[in-house]
């Protein structure tokens, strides 16, 4: 019996330490989302893209983790603004979901050009974690693991306050609410949707940094990507503690589906579990946990 | 302070929506622009505010100068800079933000924030019914309390001209009698010109001291409001009276109707 609990703890918490990182992968999305109305399917690219130049930074230029870590912060949240002025500002009133094409092909692109300039090969990364497991009461957690949860609740209660307090913040969920009107009281939307950009790679980036210490480096890691994509859905696509939620709860369920029910049933169900999730949330609530519904009037 | 010389606004290189109009906003006064739908007045006001390339319009001739500084080809963001804000026209409030936020969004652009705290206790002071609303969202508050929010996010923007699309619009007289006395009372307190958009007539040219009335995208009169109020033709078509002030009479109508003679 307190095995077993046991066991469920430690699924639990392995859970979250992966859904941590869909969580900031899927809050990239949202932040767009909410902004810009687009759709970045390019998301887990820039995730793969962030993680790879903190491990460039570390193995080639032998920066210490911490500097290599805000250096690609940097850099990315750079990426991030070079994106939206190359590729989507000559899209501005063209149809959504052309734009939403131009960030699959982005996808590719980025996933591209990793490859060639830093090849297919699987990497370690130098993990600047103690290998050693932390001992939580009877359950034990990867150091790395349990940072990565702490990284996701700290995000949690920034990106809140961002919202809540800071002048950008909220001049950003004013442009997301009512984009003419923001412009009007002079309010500069090119300037917010690089902005929502930059700090959509950033997250992305600290997503990468977190899940190549829990992994390995290759550019096959944004299909992270797709993961995030159902958190971000259960969450409520416009919603940023939705995305955190969505991505935890998304990475807990994959854990226990592969922790109960492969044995069960054959292996590939953790891989479905968080797909079945998605089709069902789309059936019952549309709009997901958080997300606001639309609503029109006829 | 404000003068626009001769403007021509083409919206998808092909329907000329304002057709050379010319009018001015002296420093600290009072100005109305009248006219029905589709007259151009809205349009105007996007001229000016600089948010025409948002809907594929253009200002292909003419010069709209502030305070001397040509406008015509500034963004939205350089104007409202400049101090010319507009409180836009449908009660356009960010009604997922709360109260205050809507007001603190309205200073966006200011750097003072000592002074934009002081503004923001002015604002509470010209409508107290938004202090006791501050922390709700403001999609919850009625459509005067709306109206009123908006025109405290423009003060928010310290303008030297506030621009004002319809604040009647879709409101009680009551709540349109007090947002006017306000209008009234930023003006005289705070020095602000102002540029009133409106359809009713008869209220706005009670608070301006000068009207223009637009019709089809072109001004057919203007003068001090007094001279335009008692104007017959305007007092036929705009302010719904005849020339007793009583209300008339189906026969009259059937019998003689009047014709807007300038259009032809």
């Amino acid at each position: 019996m307190n095995e077993s609990i046991q066991t469920f703890l430690q699924l639990m918490l392995s859970g979250m330490s992966i859904g941590g990182v869909y969580a900031m992968v899927a809050l990239g999305f949202v932040l767009i989302y909410k902004a810009t109305g687009v759709f970045n399917f390019a998301q887990g690219e820039l995730m793969m893209v962030g993680a790879y130049f903190s491990f460039y930074l570390i193995t080639q230029y032998h920066l210490h983790f911490f500097q290599a870590f805000l250096l690609a912060l940097i850099i990315s949240a750079f990426l991030g603004i070079v994106v939206e002025f190359l590729i989507l500002k000559p899209m501005v009133g063209e149809p959504i979901f052309s734009v939403v094409m131009i960030t699959v092909g982005l996808a590719v692109m980025l996933k591209g050009t990793v490859s060639l300039v830093w090849g297919h090969d699987v990497h370690q990364f130098p993990s600047p974690f103690i290998s050693s497991p932390l001992s939580l009461g009877g359950v034990t957690i990867f150091r790395s693991s349990f940072w990565t949860i702490v990284a996701t609740f700290a995000l949690v209660v920034i990106f809140i306050l961002f919202f809540r307090v800071s002048k950008v913040g909220i001049a950003m969920r004013a442009v997301a609410n009512d984009q003419r009107a923001a412009q009007i009281i002079g309010i500069s939307i090119r300037k917010i949707f690089s902005i929502s950009w930059a700090i959509a790679a950033v997250v992305a980036t600290i997503g990468g940094f977190f899940f190549v210490n829990i992994f390995f480096v290759t550019p096959d890691i944004s299909y992270i990507g797709m993961k995030a994509f159902p958190a971000a859905v259960l969450g409520g696509m416009d919603s940023v503690p939705g995305a955190i939620i969505g991505g935890l709860i998304i990475g807990i369920i994959e854990n226990l589906a592969g922790g109960y029910l492969d044995k069960l049933l054959g292996g590939g169900i953790k891989e479905i579990s968080s797909f079945v999730v998605l089709i069902l949330i789309l059936m019952i609530k549309p709009y997901g946990l958080f997300g606001k519904e639309e609503i029109t009037r006829v | 302070m404000l003068k626009i010389t001769n403007i021509e606004i083409v919206y998808n290189d092909v329907i000329l929506a304002v057709r050379g109009i010319s009018l001015e906003v002296p420093q600290g006064g009072i100005v109305a622009l009248l006219g029905s739908n589709g007259a151009g007045k809205s349009t105007t006001l996007k001229a000016i505010s600089g948010v025409l390339d948002s809907e594929e319009g253009e200002i292909v001739d003419g010069k709209i100068e502030f305070k001397g500084v040509l406008l015509n080809r500034k963004n939205s963001k350089e104007i409202v800079r400049l101090g010319i804000i507009q409180v836009p026209e449908g009660r356009r409030i960010f009604d997922e933000l709360t109260v205050d936020e809507n007001l603190w969004v309205g200073a966006y652009h200011r750097l003072d924030s000592k002074k934009v705290k002081e503004d923001y206790q002015r604002v509470m002071d010209y409508f107290p019914i938004l202090r006791e609303r501050h922390g709700q969202l403001a999609g919850y508050l009625s459509g005067g309390e709306q109206q009123m929010l908006v025109i405290g996010r423009g003060i928010m923007g310290k303008p030297e001209l506030l621009m004002l699309d319809e604040p009647s619009l879709g409101l009680a007289p009551l709540i349109v009698e007090e947002i006017f006395q306000i209008i009234q009372k930023v003006n005289h307190e705070e020095r602000t010109s102002i540029l009133l958009v409106e359809q009713n007539a008869n209220i706005a040219l009670q608070i301006a001291s000068y009207g223009y009335i637009m019709e089809n995208g072109k001004v057919v009169l203007d003068g001090p409001s007094q001279k335009l109020a008692a104007n017959e033709d305007v007092k036929e078509f705009y302010l719904g009276l005849t020339d007793v002030g009583s209300r008339k009479s189906y026969r009259d109508v059937k019998h003689y109707k009047r014709r807007k003679r300038w259009l032809s």
